[in-house]
């Protein structure tokens, strides 16, 4: 059932040495998480925002004032027209642009309602639902304010607590679920170039004339990924919490245990890949299209509670929905085993699935 | 003697195109067996079918008494397989190469440690065990490759074009190890495109669009009938401009056939002409240096003359 297994295990072990290409097996994950850690930022701070004050009394001067406060806003500049606001917008030069009009100071000191203009770049929904949420806040504590009211003296008090993750930092969601979109990148890929590799290069025929068994060859195949799948998720948990700054609140054996989990089906997938692609690039091309997938579908960037229902479905496909999941249950809830079973036994269905698949695939002859 | 490999009406077709077509003969132990035959006829596929690489659309093959489809994985154990481009690993060592091997064939530490002498000496490799595959000659490549697949002694080895592309030494040494292996017992299937090589089986075959059109001893096959009609006798035409002289001399009206070889022209002619009346004819038409004697057709001019006479009764 799995012979030869030691000698291929031993010999994938040796190309993985010497091949150029593993200088990088770190490098990616490390790169990828810098790159999703710091830049993929939902955080809507400092928009660069611009005035056009009219009014030019210190009841003006005292409300940009505090729009910069509400550190929501940046002042970038102040502008002399509505033409130059709207340019300065258009140009991208800011996103906000707040026009006082000359009557503002004047208006309030006699006890009428002081307007003011926000125009906002409505292109960038999520930063502009921020801006507008803060400005019009904004307008109603002044308002209180200057009505001698402060917010302990309201008739209902609504005290929301933001459980896990109090300061909302988009760091605290995106790196641990980055960590199951890297293990899956690296993985998928990994293995399913391993044997189309030798498909392509001749040395796979060589091979089938051979007694070595399927299991042995698949498995043999799978062990040294596996090892390099589970040092990159170590790396990248490492760096989440020592570099992010993401405690894990969970408990980490568990995280570990599950994770090899994960990567049963996506080892799994990989094979399968090998399995179908007759060249590297339809294998690249595959594992593309698994990717993709888990990148968009997973929940990793989009909640999947407001996909649309046939893809919400579709999600429940994915392995990686599961284990993302997994990853911030554990991390940032501190979730058990106990809330997290069903996930875990769903991934290692999709794990026996793929490996079930791939021996039944992958034939020891040719055409 | 007893039959290493008996092959018997098989066929294989991928999808319309049939590659090897009712292909049968049986070959004896330490026999060393030609497969010949053009690019594409199917030689590759046929080899491919016997390792267990492929499966036979139709008839059944026997090797060393195991049915090949029915106990595919017993047979690997008995055979080595040389491919036709070097299937090793690259960025592997010769010894590397030659662990993985011996590791995959299921050799003990003991077992693979004679072995590894062994084969190294006999394919002439002991002083580069630590050499990177990839930088080998291509004559060392397929001595590496032999070596991989004689590590578990197998009772057949298939080789698929083994001197494809190496230098004439090179090829010479290749053949040299084929007899002593031969001599030892070990049964010999090769493929190849050189006449000389096929000259030096025991037993050829000659496959044409997948259909085995003939098959025998070399000289048996030079003794075809139908490659000598009656009244008719090969000669062999010397001069120093063959080239020019061929055209010329196909138009002479006893002469059937005529081709190349080397430098000198064989001729198929009817006995009603004698070498002297061709000599002036030759001369006549300009030829330099004649001359003109009988020789037994090479296994060129019967594959060559059988593969026209398959033309013709194929109506192309």
């Amino acid at each position: 059932m799995f012979s030869g297994l030691w000698a291929i295990l031993k010999k994938e072990v040796i190309h993985i040495r010497r091949d150029p290409a593993t200088r990088f097996i770190f490098a990616i994950p490390l790169f990828e998480l810098l790159l999703f850690g710091y830049a993929i930022d939902t955080d809507v701070k400092h928009v660069p925002t611009v005035v056009f004050d009219l009014n030019r009394q210190i009841e003006s001067r005292q409300l940009v004032r505090e729009f910069e406060n509400t550190h929501y806003f940046r002042l970038v500049g102040e502008v002399g027209s509505d033409r130059e606001l709207q340019d300065a917008i258009i140009g991208g030069r800011a996103k906000v642009g707040i026009k006082i009009p000359p009557d503002y100071s004047t208006n309030l000191v006699n006890g009428r309602q002081g307007q003011v203009q926000v125009i906002i770049d409505g292109s960038d929904s999520t930063i502009a639902t921020r801006v507008l949420n803060a400005s019009q806040q904004l307008g109603f504590i002044k308002s209180l304010e200057r009505d001698g009211l402060s917010p302990s003296q309201f008739s209902i008090d609504i005290r929301p607590r933001l459980l896990f993750n109090p300061n909302l930092l988009s760091a605290n969601f995106y790196v641990p679920g980055l960590i199951g979109i890297i293990l899956q990148l690296v993985t998928v890929f990994l293995t399913a170039f391993a044997i189309v590799r030798e498909r392509e290069r001749g040395t796979l025929e060589q091979l089938l004339v051979t007694p070595v068994s399927k299991g042995g060859l698949i498995v043999g195949k799978l062990l040294p990924y596996t090892a390099i799948g589970f040092g990159q998720t170590v790396l990248v948990l490492l760096l989440m919490v020592f570099l992010f700054g993401v405690p894990i609140h969970g408990s980490v054996a568990l995280l570990l245990f599950l994770s090899m989990v994960f990567l049963v089906p996506a080892l799994g997938m990989g094979i399968v890949i090998s399995t179908l692609a007759r060249n590297q690039s339809e294998a690249m091309q595959m594992s593309l299209m698994t990717l993709l997938p888990a990148f968009l579908l997973s929940g990793f960037v989009f909640p999947r509670e407001s996909m649309p229902l046939p893809i919400y479905l579709i999600s429940f496909l994915i392995p990686a929905t599961y284990y993302l999941e997994i990853l911030r249950g554990i991390i940032l809830r501190g979730a058990g085993i106990v809330a997290l079973w069903d996930e875990a036994l769903v991934l290692a269905a999709f794990g026996l699935f793929f490996m079930i698949l791939s021996v039944v695939r992958f034939k020891k002859h040719l055409g | 003697m007893t039959i290493a490999i008996k092959a018997d009406g098989i066929g294989k077709k991928f999808g319309a195109l049939s590659a090897v077509s009712d292909v049968s003969f049986t070959i004896e132990e330490g026999e060393i067996f030609g497969f010949l035959g053009p690019n594409g006829s199917g030689k590759s596929t046929m080899i491919r079918i016997l390792c267990g690489l492929l499966q036979p659309t139709s008839g059944r093959a026997e090797l060393d008494g195991l049915d090949v489809v029915a106990h595919t994985e017993e047979v690997k154990r008995r055979i080595g397989y040389m491919s036709q481009r070097f299937s090793l690993y690259e960025d592997l060592t010769v010894d590397e190469n030659i662990d993985f091997y011996g590791a995959i064939y299921g050799l003990t530490r003991a077992e693979l440690a004679a072995r590894r002498r062994a084969v190294a000496a006999l394919v002439g490799l002991d002083d580069r065990l630590d050499q990177m595959a990839a930088t080998l000659s291509g004559g060392y490549k397929q001595r590496l490759a032999l070596a991989c697949s004689l590590l578990h002694q197998p009772k057949i080895l298939f080789l698929d074009e083994p001197t494809a592309g190496i230098d004439p030494v090179a090829r010479r040494e290749i053949w040299d190890l084929l007899f002593r292996l031969a001599a030892e017992g070990t049964t010999l299937f090769v493929t190849t495109h050189y006449m000389d090589e096929a000259e030096r089986c025991s037993q050829v075959a000659y496959i044409y669009l997948a259909k085995l059109i003939a098959i025998g001893r070399p000289q048996d096959l030079k003794r075809l009938p139908e490659i000598t009609p009656a009244g008719c006798a090969w000669v062999e035409v010397t001069s120093e401009d063959a080239t020019q002289l061929l055209p010329l001399l196909r138009r002479h009206g006893d002469v059937v056939d005529a081709t190349i070889f080397g430098e000198a022209i064989h001729a198929l002619v009817r006995q009603s002409t004698d070498a002297a009346s061709l000599i002036e004819f030759a001369r006549q038409q300009g030829g330099v240096n004649v001359a003109c004697r009988a020789v037994p057709p090479s296994l060129e001019d019967v594959f060559v003359s059988l593969t026209r006479m398959r033309r013709a009764t194929e109506g192309r």
